[in-house]
């Protein structure tokens, strides 16, 4: 559903972030993609929307070549692709409604927008959302009133009302701690799985990835060098992708969630860990 | 190359300096200090002429003593109103032609030629002084308020743009980032990925320069250009100094409530 030919982004430093990376999303797969701090996780996941236009490659959207784009044909293809961010990047100062609102900027007209008058099919989604994710009670506070934890919600609730195909998620849990990172990464996966999503999710937490992902991308100086189930997760290819370091705490772990990775691939039930 | 331990235990540390050549930094010591005693030493000051203008400065401050509002309040009216028309329309003119040209002045959103352009009439506008300006207009359109008002919106255009385009350039870019992403077009992504962000620093710039339009508006009078200011200069000219403190005062009083608004209105918004 999601192809990456040949992804290529040079910077105009000279760094080279993505050399040539290829890799099929199928439709509703939730990928994890790892990688040390600078490997390029986060200009892959750009290069897909075009926040950073990619130098080489192309990337093919159900058949549509993303690259090649103008601007408007851009803009429609961008509505397809939720972006979930590290820090929230919910615009502090609009309500938590207008902030879930803006995910349909790409359907609505300026004047709409602009007066805040969006179709009531769109209203009703929202709050539907913000239902979903807990929130429904939030919904004309101010974005920067919330915590870490609700405003990654709202971010959530901002990209699916997007009605997207794929959810391109950044760092989603960078700046919460571990309980509220668990209920964000299950949130995501659940939804992914009520909508048929395609997911790629950054991530640092490779235990924390390995308990709710189908696939494990591994990503070293802009080249894949695992691709893989989450248990094929070894010491040897973390210290590949990451360095020397003590692996067996982090896998161990993991041996430990087992049973919740399980039910998340399984039914999507809800598993305290 | 390598520091060790051993050298740097035991030793005073001092945070290093901030010109860290020797010659450079008590050179400009030694020169500044300098040219602040020949500066000084070129003062030329003629005390005999002090003493005969201390008198006149008293005539000026004992007319504060006794402001007149009576004799000339139909002039000093006029004046006032016609300074508050001339501010308020020239803040509101000045900030409409504003944002669009801070939207082209920052960096960060505009395509280097737009830039260029919208710094260079920011420039232009901070180059020349409102009295140089207002002394072309009054040539141009005549003694009156109308050069006054052109003035004051050439004015603000300078001020109140490169304020706001400094401003955009600092916003937050992930979440501008994050409204590009949902497919808005560039109108939608300045409404609601820039707009929200510089909107608090957007109000407090328009009634900061909405109090410095005013203050202007008397000075600008001076050179013709109509408002409170004439009024201020007929006084002067008749040697009316109790109707010179009656305006003055007004014009302390009107400038010290919208003082008091605007950082009320300020702390608001954030």
């Amino acid at each position: 559903m999601l192809k990456l030919e040949k992804l290529t982004k040079v910077y105009k430093t000279g760094d080279k972030a993505l050399s040539e990376v290829d890799m099929e999303v199928p439709k509703g797969q939730v990928i994890a993609l790892i990688g040390p701090s600078g490997a390029g996780k986060s200009t892959l996941i750009r290069c897909i929307n075009r926040l950073v236009s990619p130098t080489g490659g192309s990337v093919i959207l159900d058949g549509v070549d993303v690259t090649s784009l103008g601007s408007s044909g851009l803009r429609r293809e961008r509505r397809r692709m939720g972006m979930i961010f590290q820090e929230y990047a919910l615009v502090e100062r609009l309500s938590v409604m207008e902030n879930v609102l803006s995910g349909r900027l790409g359907y609505v007209g300026f004047f709409r927008s602009f007066f805040r008058k969006f179709p009531q099919s769109d209203v009703d989604e929202a709050f539907r959302l913000l239902d979903r994710v807990g929130l429904l009670h939030m919904a004309d506070k101010r974005a920067d009133e919330l915590s870490g934890g609700q405003r990654q919600r709202v971010g959530i609730a901002r990209a699916l009302i997007q009605d997207p195909a794929v959810l391109l998620v950044d760092e989603p849990t960078a700046s919460l701690d571990p309980k509220t990172s668990r209920e964000i990464m299950r949130l995501i996966v659940e939804m992914c799985e009520e909508r048929k999503l395609a997911a790629i999710i950054n991530i640092h937490d490779v235990s924390l990835a390995q308990m709710f992902v189908q696939r494990v991308v591994g990503l070293k100086m802009g080249r894949i060098i695992f691709d893989g189930a989450p248990n094929q997760l070894t010491p040897d290819v973390l210290t590949e992708i990451y360095g020397e370091e003590d692996w067996e705490a982090t896998i161990e772990a993991v041996d430990d969630d087992d049973y919740d990775a399980d039910d998340v691939d399984g039914e999507g039930k809800k598993g305290e860990a | 190359m390598s520091v060790t331990l051993q050298d740097r235990v035991g030793k005073p540390w001092r945070k290093p300096h901030f010109i860290s050549n020797p010659f450079l930094r008590w050179g400009l010591i030694i020169a500044t200090v300098i040219y602040l005693i020949l500066a000084i030493g070129s003062l030329e000051v003629s005390w005999e002429r002090v003493y005969l203008g201390l008198e006149r400065g008293w005539r000026f401050i004992v007319g504060f003593s006794q402001p007149d509002f009576i004799s000339r309040w139909p002039d000093i009216y006029e004046g006032m109103i016609e300074s508050v028309i001339m501010t308020i329309t020239s803040t509101i003119v000045g900030i409409a032609i504003s944002i669009p040209i801070a939207l082209g002045a920052a960096s960060n959103i505009a395509p280097l030629p737009v830039y260029l352009i919208c710094r260079g009439i920011i420039s232009i506008s901070r180059a020349l002084n409102e009295i140089i300006v207002a002394i072309l207009l009054v040539a141009i359109f005549g003694f009156g308020p109308l050069a006054g008002f052109l003035t004051l919106s050439f004015a603000t255009i300078g001020f109140l743009a490169k304020l706001l385009a400094e401003d955009i350039e600092d916003m937050n870019k992930s979440q501008a980032e994050a409204i590009r992403s949902t497919g808005a077009s560039w109108l939608q992504w300045v409404n609601f990925g820039v707009q929200p962000q510089v909107m608090p620093r957007l109000i407090g710039l328009s009634i900061y320069r909405l109090d410095i339009n005013f203050r202007e508006s008397a000075v600008l009078g001076l050179v013709g250009a109509g408002g409170i200011g004439a009024t201020l200069n007929t006084a002067f000219d008749r040697y009316e100094f109790d109707t010179v403190a009656a305006i003055l005062i007004m014009i302390i009083v009107t400038v010290m409530a919208l003082e008091f608004i605007s950082g009320n209105i300020r702390a608001r918004v954030q």
